[in-house]
């Protein structure tokens, strides 16, 4: 056991340093949320990271990746966070969902077209998965791709598609077939997100924000050189892209105690400092104890990576748990401020971002899959338990949706 | 980075799970509770000895094998999934490192070799708090009424913290054979953990070392034994989730296995999780302690709360799983329940520690 770097991830992570130092754009007022990171300012530096080939550190070097390690990518995650540079919000589903995806399945042609471009976030990508009918049921699509002349399509409607209306292209999970049952009758395919028959709208959110959207497609042709993998393998692919989303674990931002102890600090109990309440200091150090135990997993993770393995659905659990202490920690923080909190404007100095991750924090248990699905998850893939009942398993899906 | 135990490490752990499942640590930790056997596992304690697991954190100098602090984490957790009822934890997290700390060349000589070969069973007890201290005279006696002894009724002889005749803390050493020890039995909440009650009247108690030691030093060896201890939880908490999993499998009910009703996957899931939490606070703790390192204090509060938590936890929802036959003296389950409270209140529960996180921490962030 150690962590100090070996001698090449300390070359690297110089490597990293220098470049930060010379190029990092300043960072964010304090206080800023994350993800309102305005899109140019995100693009210049996609663009200064992929110049310098610290975009895409594990996508291969020759679609314009750097072909680097799971290490390399998180020491730079951490050098770049240390700086304060901007967040790679409306590149990380394509970095890091679509285009290991797009390698794993599509044509070299393909590729090339597509990877370079995501990589210096030129293109922007989005994942149309969910549907109003389907969600943890994903492939109870009902999207329909119809084959005609040298393509396909579209018709149906894709919802919650997180940055639809900043995206390029999206991956879209589509029923190219209804008479067999569920999981074999599904395909994916490239969506210029600019097709004629497309509509985006956004989706206002609990925060107020809307970073997801409905995206209609109505008759919207898709060449089938977009097709990615064969007609009907679309669920090994979707399943392949949930695996993707897994290995991004390394990179999740857990939520931290310190500002809670500072609110702690600076509000007060009948008179006494709320940070000498006992029951406030019992409950902060659960949470911080919860924190550091993430941070001990994605270590864990970090090290079976490295090693070549496979982190296995092990790392749902720092999903489970962020979420929640997430949700938790905030609301627990706007207690402490007492009627200061409900003050938006006027009130005190950390209410608005109180107010603002409270308000996030439950997308964050459903984005990516449910609570309950990771639960279902970690039972059956790593407890070994049954499955559940699947009623309509077997039979043809059209049948199945007519019921 | 390598956040992993080393390939040695981890056949040690594979060796010692062989082992107590080969003698069925369990069954004999039932008999201790049922009185049907003797106050420990002799056998299992000598068979550990040959084997040179007393010595495994023991300098070599002193008769171990000074493979250091991760070879104690990695047979705690295998004790703490096997329940063996033996005297490992006070013996060695506490007294022996309390010796290694404290003591002079000659009494490591005289002491810690007896201990590797398990010669020596030690009990460890904290006297130095509380509305009357243990205080030890000028004439290094001591005199004290029913001192609470983990391994009380076993131990050859035990390490006390103890206020000296000026008031500073020492650690002092007290032979149990000496006329004026008594010692009466006790029956805590676990009895596979033997605990006895220690009058001592007029007894000798000789210095370790040979001065006064700080409260901070003191409060240091008993939060660095907290880091094995922990591993014995996380052991616990995971032999707790495979019990239940695999009692799910095969009970069936309404037609199925219990183990495909959501309610109980999801029961044993947050098993995992929590389990999973502790397990890597724990093995950061092995790290730190092993490594001595600068947040080896927080290392151990966090590696204790979230083991306290994830055993409680495991043990509480296994008996659940089994239904009324988890209720029964007959089923294990509240053998968990059991080892799971007193590692929880021996040495403060998670109030105690999360104040001492708190002073750790707190500071850093305001
Ligand atoms: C912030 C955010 C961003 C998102 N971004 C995207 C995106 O970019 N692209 C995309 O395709 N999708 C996206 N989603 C959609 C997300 O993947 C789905 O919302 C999620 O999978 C749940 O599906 P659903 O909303 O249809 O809920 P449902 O599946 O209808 O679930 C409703 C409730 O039933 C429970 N439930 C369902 N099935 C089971 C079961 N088998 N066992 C137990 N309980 C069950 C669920 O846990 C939930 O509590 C996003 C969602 C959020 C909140």
């Amino acid at each position: 056991m150690d962590f100090e770097d070996t001698a090449e991830e300390g070359v690297f992570r110089a490597l990293a340093r220098a470049f930060l130092k010379e190029n990092a754009p300043p960072p964010p007022e304090a206080g800023a949320a994350i993800v309102s990171t305005d899109l140019e300012t995100a693009r210049a530096w996609q663009r200064a990271k992929a110049d310098a080939g610290f975009a895409g550190i594990l996508l291969p070097a020759e679609a314009g990746g750097r072909g680097g390690t799971v290490m390399e990518q998180i020491i730079f995650d951490q050098e770049e966070r240390a700086v304060g540079a901007p967040s790679d919000v409306h590149f990380m589903i394509g970095l890091g969902i679509c285009a290991p995806t797009i390698l794993q399945f599509a044509t070299p042609e393909q590729i090339a077209r597509h990877v370079p471009p995501l990589i210096r976030g030129d293109e922007i990508w989005c994942q149309l998965f969910s549907e109003p009918s389907s969600g943890s049921d994903l492939a109870a699509a009902r999207t329909r791709a119809r084959r005609e002349g040298d393509g396909w399509v579209i018709k149906g409607q894709k919802i919650w598609t997180s940055g639809a209306q900043h995206s390029d292209f999206g991956l879209l999970l589509a029923r190219t077939d209804g008479s067999v049952p569920k999981h074999m009758g599904l395909t994916v395919f490239i969506l210029d997100m600019k097709s004629p028959g497309v509509e985006v709208r956004p989706i206002k959110q609990i925060s107020g924000a809307s970073h997801f959207n409905e995206v209609f497609l109505d008759e919207v042709h898709i060449p089938d050189a977009r097709r990615i993998g064969k007609v009907g393998q679309g669920w090994k692919i979707a399943l392949g892209m949930l695996m993707n989303e897994r290995l991004t674990v390394g990179r999740v931002f857990s939520p931290d105690v310190g500002p809670l102890i500072r609110v702690a600090a600076q509000t007060e109990i009948n008179g006494a400092p709320a940070i000498d309440n006992a029951m406030v200091r019992e409950r902060l150090a659960r949470w911080y104890s919860e924190q550091q135990g993430i941070r001990h997993t994605v270590s864990r993770v970090m090290t079976a990576l490295s090693k070549g393995r496979d982190p296995g659905p092990e790392t749902s659990i720092i999903k489970i748990i962020d979420a929640a202490r997430e949700y938790e920690m905030a609301g627990f923080a706007l207690d402490l401020l007492g009627p200061a909190a409900l003050d938006r404007a006027g009130g005190a100095d950390a209410a608005p971002a109180l107010i603002g991750a409270f308000l996030e924090a439950p997308g964050t248990r459903i984005g990516g899959g449910t609570e309950e699905i990771l639960l279902n998850v970690i039972a059956e893939r790593v407890l070994g338990l049954p499955g559940d009942i699947r009623v309509d398993k077997d039979i043809p899906f059209d049948a199945a949706a007519a019921r | 980075m390598n956040f992993e135990f080393s390939d040695e490490m981890i056949m040690l752990g594979e060796q010692a799970e062989r082992l107590f499942a080969a003698r069925d640590a369990r069954k004999t930790a039932r008999a201790v509770l049922d009185g049907a056997t003797h106050r420990y596992d002799a056998a299992l304690w000598r068979e550990m000895a040959s084997l040179g697991w007393m010595g495994v954190a023991i300098p070599e100098a002193y008769g171990g094998a000074g493979l250091g602090a991760q070879a104690l984490c990695i047979i705690a957790e295998q004790i703490g999934r096997s329940l063996a009822a033996i005297p490992y934890a006070t013996t060695l997290y506490l007294a022996a490192e309390a010796i290694l700390l404290a003591g002079t060349e000659d009494q490591k000589q005289a002491l810690l070799p007896a201990i590797a070969a398990g010669e020596r069973i030690m009990s460890f007890v904290d006297a130095t708090t509380g509305a009357r201290p243990g205080q030890v005279g000028r004439d290094g006696t001591i005199h004290a009424d029913a001192l609470l002894a983990p391994e009380g009724e076993i131990a050859g002889s035990l390490v006390l913290a103890a206020l000296d005749a000026d008031g500073e803390i020492g650690l002092f050493l007290v032979d149990l054979s000496q006329a004026g020890v008594k010692r009466a039995p006790i029956t805590t909440i676990d009895p596979t953990r033997n605990h006895g009650l220690l009058t001592l009247s007029h007894v000798a108690a000789e210095r370790l070392g040979s001065g006064a030691i700080t409260r901070a030093t003191l409060d240091r060896l008993i939060a660095n034994a907290m880091i094995p201890l922990a591993f014995e939880q996380v052991g616990g908490a995971t032999a707790c989730l495979t019990m239940a999993r695999d009692y799910a499998l095969e009970r069936h009910a309404f037609g199925r296995p219990i183990g495909s009703f959501q309610a109980i996957k999801h029961k044993l899931a947050r098993m995992f999780v929590a389990n999973e939490l502790a397990r890597s606070n724990a093995y950061y703790g092995a790290w730190a302690l092993s490594t001595n390192a600068p947040d080896l204090a927080e290392a151990a509060a966090i590696a204790r709360l979230t083991a306290i938590d994830a055993y409680h936890f495991a043990a509480r929802e296994c008996l659940e799983v089994f239904g009324g036959l988890g209720f029964t003296w007959e089923a294990d389950c509240h053998l968990y329940i059991r080892r799971a409270k007193l590692l929880a209140s021996a040495f403060g529960g998670t109030v105690k520690w999360s104040e001492t996180l708190m002073a750790q921490i707190e500071p850093r962030y305001r």
